[in-house]
């Protein structure tokens, strides 16, 4: 027998869901129409003269070796994030589901720079890691290596990558902490009392049991990685230096707030949404099911 | 009973409320958006208020929007949402961008005629005003804070190297010998730059008298197309590749991010924005000076170096009323005194000649040294058809794909020929692709 709380008025559910109906429309929903309608369409910034070009905008960016390049660095980044993020977090929470003194003040710690805005983050290690003036790069440049992250490209990825990443470890922590803690604990001392490592038990047990928690995080960090991390381009390289941090979500913003090419960076917003779709698709539909629970 | 008099009372308080300009003859409101933040946003505002308290029939009410880019979308989102500002500054690179949108954009010349107030463009400043003027030479918008590349250099540390600071360098020969010497002084580096592309490869091309594109660098038209990978621009790029080995030259970022490297003494020259003076004095902690951007002595140079910053739009969508009082404050801004005020304050460039003369004659120059270098690069020669500024459209983009080339070129991805070929045939496809919006 199930037990459910049946709604007698055909009006009052719907109601309910009414505010959350109006604000998916108005701020999702209908902008993601907007961008697709102004994705066929070349326009001036003033809304003068609006032509119907069909796939012409698609054809150019498909074309263009800077949006080539760009979808190729957002690649990269992306999953750089996502397994540096989910790594470090899973490092992290086996070793905090052990520790039994002092856990909370570990935990509050790990779980702090979640509260960082990207954008604060970002300066913050933009400073530390300026060629001039940084604090890190003068420790870098006295055991001998050249960082100057404004030139090199891969130098700018990896901090990048590194700024991005760290505040999303946060989050994975929390997400991986609270998995373990639901595996049960009959399950780890039966392998103990057969004589498992620590190193054993977790890898046996424990990992796989978290397998619906990890890919729940690898589609979160991989979405984070492709849009939120807006802010931590634009703070320390601004696409530079020669395109190496360029990602899709840079570009987007280039293009249309600084560029104002409208067409031309609402096709390539509609390309990254229908990225994220797919992600999101992929999530649900097959690997919600393959993960055995 | 409704006492007569209380719905008298009510009837004149609602007529009030609802149409006070008609009861207290109000000023006619002009709204201006600018984009100063900090020091310079609270001169605007000063300037403002005297215009305000100078007359009593128009109120110029001046809101920040942010930086440059942020203050030209919410004018035009303004735009588009059908409730624009009177006047909106933009910057120099969207200059093509708003002229293009000839339904949104009120040129000044109309505006100031239509006024019936005295209006000379001949009190302008031509270099100044040039970037902002039709090819018939009727002026669209009015020039408001301008400022040009010089070269700023370190006292103490030509001291320290041996050099003599009244002789600072005028090629860039001399400018690498001089980085040489500051090497060997046990100095980082000898010299670096802000704003790469607009200072290396725009001003240097006015600067040296060769085009950047062709048709006069986009003002006879859009079908320019950009020739910025001559002989004399490769060589110069690829210098600067090539003294970074030794160097000589240090890339510090894009946009004024290398500031650092001068205030911090790891470089001792540097070739930044004549509007760089105000910061420099804070941050420096060190005597400086500036002099004039050096050049190739082989080629054209020197001819004149033109400006950035950023001037002021009229938007369409106003009464005849509305502009008068646009009108009225543009001549005030024009004014000598407001305009010496200004310049002296900022760092920019006077925008009438009448400005400059009244900042000579109050010994301004001679207080304090090196800051007339900026007007006499502009004004040293008449300018020419490769000297007078540059109009391209897309052009926002395009700084970024200079950058990107540089960048690559400095790393050694590439040589500068080639980094340059590559960045001009893609500057090709963006000029066509304006072309084709607008057409």
């Amino acid at each position: 027998m199930e037990k459910r709380v049946i709604f007698k008025n055909r009006v009052l559910p719907y109601l309910l869901v009414a505010p959350q109906i109006i604000i998916t429309l108005v701020f999702f929903i209908w902008p993601a129409f907007m961008a697709l309608y102004q994705s066929v369409q070349q326009e001036d910034p003033f809304g003068l003269k609006t032509t119907f070009v069909g796939l012409d905008n698609f054809a150019y960016i498909f074309t263009d070796a800077i949006y080539l390049n760009s979808i190729k660095v957002t690649m990269i980044f992306s999953f750089s994030v996502a397994v540096i993020a989910m790594s470090t977090a899973l490092f992290l929470a086996a070793m905090a589901d052990r520790v039994i003194r002092g856990a909370t003040t570990y935990k509050t710690f790990i779980i702090w720079p979640y509260a960082v805005a990207p954008v604060a983050a970002a300066v913050l290690w933009y400073f530390l890691f300026n060629p001039t003036v940084g604090m890190i790069s003068f420790f870098l440049k006295a055991i001998g290596i050249d960082w100057n992250f404004t030139l090199k490209g891969g130098q700018a990825m990896v901090l990048v990558i590194l700024a991005s990443a760290w505040r999303q470890i946060s989050y994975n922590f929390l997400f991986f902490l609270a998995g373990l803690q639901a595996i049960p604990k009959s399950f780890i001392e039966a392998a103990a009392i057969d004589g498992a490592s620590p190193a054993k038990r977790f890898w046996t047990i424990a990992f796989p049991l978290l397998s619906p928690t990890f890919f729940f995080l690898l589609v979160m960090n991989l979405v984070y990685a492709f849009c939120d991390t807006f802010g931590v381009i634009h703070a320390i390289t601004e696409g530079g230096p020669n395109e190496a941090t360029n990602i899709m979500v840079f570009k987007i913003y280039h293009d249309s707030f600084e560029s104002l090419d409208l067409g031309g960076s609402a096709a390539q917003s509609v390309i990254l949404m229908f990225i994220v779709i797919a992600l999101t698709v992929i999530q649900f539909r097959y690997i919600e099911r393959k993960v055995h629970y | 009973m409704f006492n007569l008099r209380r719905v008298i009372l009510i009837g004149a308080l609602i007529t009030l409320v609802i149409f006070p300009a008609t009861v207290l003859a109000e000023p006619i409101t002009v709204n201006w958006w600018f984009a100063h933040g900090g020091r310079l946003g609270e001169k605007v505002q000063e300037i403002v208020a005297n215009y305000n308290a100078s007359q009593s029939q128009y109120k110029v009410v001046a809101t920040y929007k942010g930086n440059y880019t942020d203050t030209m979308n919410a004018g035009i989102a303004a735009f588009r949402s059908k409730n624009p500002p009177h006047i909106l500054q933009v910057f120099e690179v969207g200059t093509a961008s708003m002229m293009a949108a000839k339904g949104a954009v009120k040129p000044v010349y109309e505006v100031m005629a239509e006024s019936g107030l005295p209006f000379d463009p001949k009190v302008y400043l031509s270099t100044v005003t040039g970037y902002y003027t039709a090819p018939d030479g009727r002026m669209l918008s009015m020039p408001f804070n301008s400022s040009t590349p010089v070269l700023y250099y370190n006292l103490e540390a030509f001291k320290k190297a041996g050099l003599n600071p009244d002789k600072p360098p005028k090629t860039w020969t001399e400018v690498a010998e001089y980085s040489r010497k500051l090497v060997a002084a046990g100095y980082p580096g000898g010299f670096s730059t802000a704003w790469i592309s607009w200072i290396h490869l725009e001003n240097f091309s006015a600067w040296h008298n060769v085009p950047i594109g062709t048709k006069a660098n986009g003002f006879g038209g859009m079908d320019t197309e950009f020739v910025f990978n001559s002989p004399l621009h490769v060589k110069h790029i690829q210098k600067l590749a090539d003294w970074q080995k030794e160097k000589v030259f240090v890339y510090g970022g894009r946009r004024n991010k290398g500031n650092a490297l001068f205030s911090s003494g790891q470089v001792a020259m540097y070739t930044e924005s004549s509007a760089g003076y105000a910061g420099f004095k804070k941050t420096c902690k060190f005597p400086f000076r500036t002099s004039m951007l050096p050049y190739w002595p082989d080629a054209g140079a020197p001819q004149n170096t033109i400006i950035g910053g950023a001037s002021l739009w009229v938007m369409q969508g106003h009464s005849a009323e509305e502009y008068k009082g646009v009108a009225s404050f543009f001549n005030y801004l024009s004014k000598p005194e407001v305009q010496a005020d200004w310049h002296q304050f900022t760092g920019y460039l006077p925008i009438t000649h009448a400005a400059y003369e009244l900042t000579k004659k109050q010994g301004f120059y001679e207080k304090n040294p090196g800051t007339e270098t900026a007007l006499i690069q502009m004004t040293m020669n008449n300018p020419t058809a490769n000297s007078k500024g540059l109009r391209f459209g897309n052009f926002v983009q395009m700084r970024a794909i200079m950058y990107d080339t540089l960048e690559s070129i400095f790393a050694e991805k590439q040589s500068a020929q080639q980094g340059l070929n590559d960045a001009v045939g893609k500057g090709n496809k963006l000029l066509r692709q304006f072309e084709k919006a607008y057409k």
